[in-house]
């Protein structure tokens, strides 16, 4: 099951942290950066069917 | 190059069917193309009169495909073929991969023992076809009713009821034929399918490879070479691949917008080449062509009597290696059902179960090969980004390892969910449940597939069945295997349980298993097998 309440502790750090990533990189080197990273993370929930949750989640509701 | 391309294989001669007004046979074969051959090969060995109609006399020009799987080499076996193919064919198990100017990984095709078979192997299609031709000389000699007919051009098809008819240009002018089957092996541009008016649709994919197979003095190891956005060819692919003979296989992505007469003239080949091998590297040029290509199929296979097998019936990418090896599967899946029809052993209900099992096959070959061509030739800036993204992990983490995609290599379809299945209620090993392809194993004096296939038969292990059964004129034949001959065999057969009885069907697929012998229900699974229950 896809977890979709908080769950990460220290979210201020984690999101200025995320953010720092992409300090000072171009367009083009930030959209490398996030696809190694949404790579890193489906890796290591492994869950096929989350992951499937996950992918379906970030469309939103309409 | 070299001389089998310019021998004629099977020399046009007359027949005496040109001198008759109409003369009828069981099955006519069009196209004596890698699928054609087997199929009439797996006919003759059955003793069912075959006649294959080519409207050339020669192996195919060029090398064409070059990789052949375990699961074919396995029917090349039964065909009677499969030595001089591993003989002569390369094995390789080291690929590496690389993006840019980096190497990102090396792999290892560690290939799984306990199989008579290796993994694949590559080899020039001409070999195959030249193989193939010999066994077909070999059965006219042992009298089996077998013929290529060199130079026979099909021009018109029609479809009846109990038959179809067809004309034939010779150089010695026009015949007819009556054929009670017809197999249609001609190839992705089938002649056959146009003329019947049939559809062939699915997609397109924009893009331009060449093909050059080089004859080199080269110190490369047996190894496949895979590049991403390679120095020598920017923004595009590349592969190298050993064939026997010291010839290489060079694929070079060349995109869409090209202008395909200008790219194939030697002094453009060349400089590409020399910017791939090194100006120091001494070749020669075997033979180049520029392809496009496009995964689609035939919506049915079957269409009365007309039966399509191979590219006739469905096209797909090259990565993957899953032309020709597929093409082979389809008449090991549809041989033995035609014979039982011809027979009347089964109803020729049993031939919708081949369309039914082999677009399955197509299906997901077209899935794979169009998942391959999706990496390798991003379709939008955000596949890209995947796709590079992947490639860079991969340098670094194992995990990205298996995302890379430069072709899945074939490997047999499982028919799940055919009709011909028993329902498995055994919790014997998943991976020879029922639909799946016999799984090699070595036993004490032979291989198992060696032992298998042509007829149905009962694998009684740990536990008896009689020698055989007749179920309404099939004949079944036991073959037994104690447990502890081969733990191999007894990891693939039996898992965690101490006896098992499987029923083979004679392309060597499982159509049903048990823990312990009933007569009854292997009577039944035998009907369910062949469309009669």
């Amino acid at each position: 099951m896809l977890i979709t309440t908080p769950n990460i502790p220290d979210a201020d750090g984690f999101y200025a942290e995320l953010l720092d990533l992409h300090e000072s990189h171009t367009k083009e080197e930030s959209d490398a950066l996030n696809a190694r990273l949404v790579l890193l993370l489906a890796n290591h929930i492994g869950d096929r069917k989350v992951l499937s949750e996950a992918i379906t989640a970030a469309k939103l509701k309409k | 190059m070299t001389k089998i391309f310019e021998t004629p294989l099977y020399p046009y001669t007359r027949s005496p069917d040109q001198d008759v007004s109409r003369i009828r046979h069981p099955v006519v074969v069009i196209g004596a193309g890698p699928v054609g051959l087997a199929a009439a090969i797996d006919l003759a060995q059955q003793d069912v009169p075959v006649i294959v109609l080519d409207d050339n006399d020669k192996v195919s020009f060029g090398s064409r495909a070059i990789c052949f799987a375990k699961r074919p080499l396995e029917i090349l076996d039964r065909l009677g073929c499969g030595d001089p193919m591993v003989n002569k064919g390369v094995t390789w198990n080291t690929g590496k991969v690389f993006f840019g100017k980096r190497e990102t990984y090396k792999f290892d095709l560690q290939a799984d023992a306990g199989h008579k078979r290796p993994a694949f192997i590559n080899l020039q299609q001409y070999y195959l076809e030249e193989y193939l031709v010999n066994r077909v000389r070999e059965l006219e000699a042992e009298g089996k009713p077998i013929e290529i007919r060199g130079r026979n051009k099909v021009s018109a098809i029609a479809r009846h009821d109990d038959q179809v008819t067809l004309e034939i240009d010779t150089p010695e002018g026009p015949y007819n034929l009556e054929a009670e089957w017809l197999i249609a092996c001609d190839g992705a541009n089938s002649p056959t399918r146009r003329m019947l008016g049939f559809d062939f649709v699915g997609r397109i994919f924009e893009d331009n490879f060449l093909i050059a197979d080089v004859i080199m003095e080269a110190d490369f190891p047996s190894e496949r070479w895979f590049w991403f956005d390679p120095p020598f060819n920017k923004g595009q692919s590349a592969l190298l691949h050993k064939q026997p003979d010291g010839v290489w296989r060079i694929d070079l992505q060349l995109g869409w917008d090209i202008d395909i007469e200008r790219e194939k003239r030697p002094e453009n080949v060349i400089p590409r080449l020399r910017a791939m091998l090194g100006e120091d590297a001494r070749f020669d040029l075997e033979w180049v062509s520029i392809y496009t290509f496009q995964c689609r199929r035939m919506e049915n296979f079957r269409h009365g009597r007309v039966l399509f097998a191979g590219d006739s019936a469905h096209q797909v990418s090259p990565f993957g290696a899953r032309g020709a090896n597929s093409g082979l599967q389809d008449t090991d899946n549809l041989i033995w059902k035609l014979k039982l029809v011809l027979d009347g052993k089964a109803p020729d209900t049993l031939l919708d179960t081949y369309d039914a099992e082999r677009v399955y096959g197509a299906e997901e070959n077209i899935l794979n090969s169009s998942r391959s061509t999706d990496f390798i030739t991003p379709k939008s800036d955000i596949s890209r980004i995947f796709r590079d993204a992947v490639l860079d992990l991969a340098e670094q983490h194992e995990f990205a390892r298996p995302l890379v995609n430069s072709g899945r290599l074939s490997v047999p379809c499982v028919y799940d969910g055919s009709s011909l299945n028993t329902p498995d209620e055994t919790t014997l090993p998943e991976d020879t449940r029922p639909g799946a392809p016999a799984l090699d194993a070595p036993l004490a004096d032979f291989w198992l597939l060696d032992a298998l296939g042509n007829h149905f038969q009962l694998l009684a292990i740990g536990t008896d069945a009689p020698d055989f059964l007749d179920v309404d004129g099939i004949r079944v034949e036991t073959l037994r295997v104690a447990p502890g001959e081969s733990p191999t065999f007894d990891d693939r057969y039996l898992g965690e349980k101490s006896s098992a009885i499987y029923l083979m069907r004679p392309d060597q697929h499982v159509a049903a298993r048990w823990v312990e012998y009933d007569e009854a229900a292997v009577r039944n699974a035998v009907l369910r097998a062949t469309a009669q229950a």
